[in-house]
């Protein structure tokens, strides 16, 4: 028999607010504990909850990035339950009323194939703080810095087939909100990460098998993994006789695996209701237009563009899924005006040298503006490849300007066809055992003199001119 | 100083020069020191005096408020930084908050001397002050009968003139029920009116704070400095006006008055409501009846509402970031089991188990939805009433205080004694008792309910009436 | 309604330990309750809107700005067991 997977993701996206939802208190990561956690925070008697701006900003921009109806009129409720992490005993979430109703995002997978797919509803709540169990013997500390900060969770729609799908879906999120900026996209932080429903069922039925929820997943590698082991644990159940338990697991990476969470066994009943702290929440569609109207270009529109620009889908995907190596990108390519040289040497010579130094493109030591000048001296056949690659390094290590190395570094090719034709006439006299050879019709040798050639000038000759110079001689 | 002197009164002594702000101070302290009702549960002897000495200094620099120097006393349901607030519960019996209550701050800032914290049933779940950690509340009209409640210590603190004003937080009626009980005059101010920040939550869209005193001009002076928009506090209503900030306004000529015929059945004050109408009418006014249809669901609706919030306001109370803690936990599920259940007193946990039950899967619809409904038919109630009439004059509470014990073995007969109260409550309005009459002995209140925001309104009648009576002057001492 | 109170169930969802004794008043005192508030039942909602706040406002937005600066001790003063500024509870088993 042949199963089908299903698979609905939840992504909880925490918003980029300098404050959190409910208090005044910063949401910067990596304070000490309960540093950044105000009286509002920590639930102390009497204290009450007003609610941010920009939250609500965040969340009707990401609404409208998914083409999404935005609900003017939303509720907070209280989510009711006990758990140290949550200081008040409720969660404030938008279960009944969300502010962002049903959207859609495009997919691409790595075949090149792309899938529309739907989300249900993006909603705000406050994130809760974080347990440590290995720190104090037989006691487990609570430290509630996170608690309050802004989350928005994106539900999507059953619509996922594969645990790659999933993998790109959660992806292709994590470059929306960042083109948004309305999140800052660290995955080791927690500033994303999702819950998987997970279920299968005979090929060609329409009707859903039993899920399983796989909580608190945080990188796109174990998207895949765990989904991939749920799967198949479903199957193995089935396939001996076996039935699947509604239950929420999590994922160990270490032992690649899932299996079910303690402490969640007691069946759940949240008591949702309007918090009676907050009121409706109504935005006028004026504070929506404003938002519309200073959207930024999307993945979408961006993808589309560079590919018009000749570039390849592959190529246009790798720039324009990280918003700031397409904002780097565009920068050179404004100046440059030449999309494949752009695209070459942001992939190429500038990745490598990113990655190698473990560097983000923000913060690279080349700027597109130096960038751009260098592909200019390419194009216009001052730099060879090789002397652009030194001219890269150089200005890697923040050497100096372009025009002022390319002087400096003496890296312009040989322009003057006298000196390069004393040279070649130099080369062919020291090697003249190779040269008879040559002339005797062994034509692999000319690529020996081009080398010693290119070897004597640094590099600075133009190998075409070389080759052309040689053959005159013989 | 006479023992229930008015602020105004005070006022004009500590204006005069006839008396510091500590001399006066340490007179009430001296009193409060021989409190036999159990008013307090806390006094604030040296924070007063500190308070008060500032307020001497403030005064002849010449920078005072109408309210410097001046004391009073906060239920202990208001968050005081630096001085415990126990909310009348063994739960927060250790709670020193490190914030002042936006109410407490003002009044702070205006030069108001502060002398302690006054008892409450447990989490203001009471309607007589029997419900508190600290012990129960006395009448000072007669001992063996209650104050009233939630805030009873508030009002038999002003009652007995151990403070000349006080406090208090009226969820279902807990203001103007014992102010009623007690013979002073309370104010229930419209919800929005007061901040609600740094109190400690009830029933979130019902608590509001607001004064005791022993005349409406005294509230009126009162409610000016608690009241105002505070960006703290969501429900906060953001408006320009402040109640009363020049003193309470001439009351506008020939208001029509409206009695809800709803709640003159079988009333145990129907003579003294009777002669307020006179005292009115000899004042130039009008009456007629209204109808308010829905009275009778308005208990039912208070309680799902009132107790559902409460249900969920009272769950961060934990035993793990402040509070009682029981005593060698085994593990997270004995920690909160046993804190919780230590630390609640029975009709805590009654409320509780009922908010509980009615926010369960399966019963919301029926319960919190269904009251929401009711309460928006009780607030049109009140709506169409004052299309018709500026003012309503019902009774506070069905009859005078009652016997300590009398009902506390039946939650729904207590319950029943905030029938005229918690409909006002669950439209939000602005509501007050004043002092009307003696039934057996004891203090009985009329209560003025306005629309929305009219505080100035329902003031001025009772300053009115007050001018024209002397009920609010009795004393217990001149009584007994 | 009232016949169908599960007081054990309420009392873990509430995270209340009652004794046997003072499950039994609850049962009662409860059941009292319910019967009272069940007057509810009688009254025809229809078509009316739920009212969540007296006033029917709506809900003011706080600019987004960091005016907090916690001071941790202070506010542990009050917590019944603190260490390296974490809260303590009982080990949590996840």
């Amino acid at each position: 028999m042949s199963w089908e997977p299903v698979i609905g993701l939840e992504v909880h996206v925490q918003l980029a607010t300098r404050s959190k939802i409910f208090s005044g208190a910063s949401t910067a990561f990596g304070a000490e504990p309960n540093a950044q956690a105000c009286a509002v925070d920590l639930g102390l008697p009497g204290v009450l909850p007003v609610l941010n701006e920009d939250v609500v900003r965040m969340a009707i921009k990401f609404g409208l990035a998914i083409g999404a109806e935005i609900n003017l009129d939303s509720i907070f409720d209280r989510k009711n339950y006990f758990y140290p992490d949550l200081p008040k005993g409720y969660q404030i979430s938008q279960f009944q009323t969300p502010v962002v109703g049903r959207g859609s995002i495009t997919v691409h997978l790595d075949d090149g194939t792309t899938r529309e797919v739907g989300i249900t509803r993006a909603h705000l709540e406050e994130d809760a703080g974080k347990s440590v169990h290995d720190m104090f013997p037989g006691q487990t500390g609570i430290d509630l810095n996170r608690t309050g900060t802004p989350l928005l969770e994106v539900v999507s729609e059953p619509d996922l087939r594969t645990a790659a799908e999933a993998a790109a879906y959660f992806r292709q999120m994590h470059t929306l909100v960042r083109y948004l900026k309305i999140c800052d996209g660290n995955l080791a932080e927690g500033s994303m990460r999702c819950d998987a429903n997970v279920s299968v069922r005979p090929a060609g039925s329409n009707d859903l098998g039993e899920r399983t929820e796989i909580k608190n997943i945080n990188s796109f590698r174990f998207v895949e993994r765990a989904i991939n082991f749920e799967i198949e644990r479903h199957i193995d159940v089935l396939e001996s006789g076996g039935t699947i338990e509604r239950e929420t697991r999590q994922y160990d990476p270490d032992r690649d695996e899932t299996r079910p969470m303690r402490g969640k066994e007691e069946s759940e009943d949240y008591r949702y209701f309007p918090d009676p702290d907050l009121l409706p929440l109504s935005i006028d569609q004026a504070f929506v237009d404003a938002i519309a109207a200073d959207m930024p270009e999307l993945p979408e529109a961006r993808r589309s563009r560079y590919r018009e620009a000749g570039l390849s889908d592959y190529d246009a995907g790798w720039l324009a899924d990280d918003p700031d190596v397409a904002t780097y990108f565009d920068a050179v390519l404004v100046q440059s005006g030449d999309a494949k040289q752009s695209a070459n040497w942001v992939m190429g010579e500038l990745a490598a040298h990113l990655n190698k130094a473990e560097t983000d493109i923000s913060a690279a030591p080349v700027t597109p503006d130096q960038l751009s000048q260098l592909i200019a001296r390419v194009v216009d056949g001052t730099l060879s490849s090789k002397t652009a690659k030194t001219l890269f390094e150089a200005l890697w290590q923040q050497e100096g300007e372009v025009d002022a190395l390319i002087d400096s570094l003496g890296l312009a090719q040989m322009s003057d066809s006298g000196e390069l034709e004393r040279i070649v006439d130099e080369v062919l006299a020291a090697n003249p055992g190779q040269l008879e050879e040559l002339k005797s019709g062994k034509d692999k040798l000319l690529g020996f003199f081009v080398g010693q050639v290119m070897k004597a000038t640094q590099g600075k000759a133009n190998p075409q001119q070389v080759n052309e110079l040689i053959r005159a001689k013989l | 100083m006479e023992r229930h002197a008015t602020l105004a009164e005070l006022r004009r002594a500590l204006d005069n020069g006839d008396l510091s702000a500590i001399e006066l101070t340490r007179d009430y302290l001296t009193r409060i020191a021989d409190d036999s009702t159990n008013a307090f549960i806390n006094v604030d002897e040296e924070g007063a005096l500190a308070a008060a000495a500032a307020a001497d200094e403030r005064l002849a620099s010449g920078d005072g408020t109408p309210l410097t120097g001046l004391p009073l006393a906060h239920k202990d349901i208001f968050c005081t930084r630096g001085l415990a607030t126990t909310c009348g519960s063994r739960m927060l019996e250790n709670f020193v908050a490190p914030y002042d209550a936006t109410v407490v701050a003002r009044l702070k800032d205006a030069g108001v001397v502060n002398l302690g914290k006054t008892n409450m049933d447990e989490f203001a779940m009471g309607s007589s002050n029997e419900n508190s950690y600290f012990g129960a509340v006395a009448n000072p009209w007669r001992e063996s009968h209650v104050p009233g409640g939630s805030s009873g210590g508030s009002a038999a603190a002003v009652a007995a003139g151990l403070t000349p004003a006080a406090t208090g937080t009226d969820t279902g009626g807990s203001i103007r029920q014992p102010a009623s009980f007690c013979g002073i005059t309370g104010l229930k101010p419209t919800y929005g009116r007061v901040s609600r920040y740094g109190m400690v939550a009830f029933a979130s869209s019902l608590d509001q704070g607001g004064p005791m005193a022993h005349n409406a001009e005294d509230v009126a002076l009162l409610v000016s400095a608690m009241a105002g928009f505070d960006r703290r506090d969501s429900t906060s209503a953001e408006r320009e006006d402040t109640p009363c900030s020049n003193g309470i306004p001439a009351t506008p000529e020939k208001l029509r008055i409206g009695l809800p015929r709803e709640y003159y059945h079988n009333l145990d004050i129907a003579a003294e409501l009777d002669a307020v109408r006179a005292s009115l009418e000899n004042l130039g006014h009008t009456f007629v009846d209204v109808n308010l249809p829905h009275t009778e669901a308005a208990v039912p609706t208070y309680y799902v509402i009132a107790g559902a919030e409460a249900s969920t306001n009272l769950s961060r109370f934990d035993g793990v970031r402040f509070g009682h803690r029981c005593e060698n936990p085994e593990s997270l599920e004995d920690l909160y089991d046993r804190s919780r259940s230590e630390g609640f007193g029975e009709e805590v946990k009654r409320r509780i188990l009922t908010g509980t039950y009615a926010l369960s899967v399966g019963y919301f619809d029926a319960y919190y939805l269904q009251a929401q409904k009711i309460r928006r038919l009780i607030a049109n109630d009140f709506a169409s009433a004052f299309e018709d009439v500026d003012v309503l004059l019902a009774p506070t509470a069905p009859g005078p205080a009652f016997e300590r014990g009398a009902l506390t073995k039946d939650p729904v007969a207590m319950y029943q004694q905030d029938i005229f109260t918690v409909p006002v409550s669950l439209a939000g309005l602005p509501a007050l008792s004043m002092p009307c009459g003696f039934v057996d002995g004891l203090p009985v209140g009329a209560q003025l309910v306005a629309a929305p925001f009219q505080e100035e309104l329902i003031l001025g009648v009772a300053r009115d009436y007050q001018n024209v009576t002397d009920w609010h002057t009795r004393t217990p001492e001149a009584a007994q | 309604m009232a016949d169908s109170i599960d007081i054990e169930h309420l009392a873990r969802l509430a995270r209340l330990s009652l004794s046997a004794d003072a499950t039994t008043r609850a049962r009662g005192d409860l059941g009292n309750i319910i019967a009272m508030i069940d007057k509810m039942q009688a009254i025809d909602t229809s078509g009316v809107e739920p009212m969540a706040n007296p006033l029917d406002a709506t809900q003011r937005l706080r600019p987004d700005v960091v005016d907090e600066e916690p001071d941790r001790d202070a506010l542990q003063a009050p917590a019944p067991e603190t260490q390296d500024g974490y809260y303590l509870v009982p080990r949590v088993v996840e």
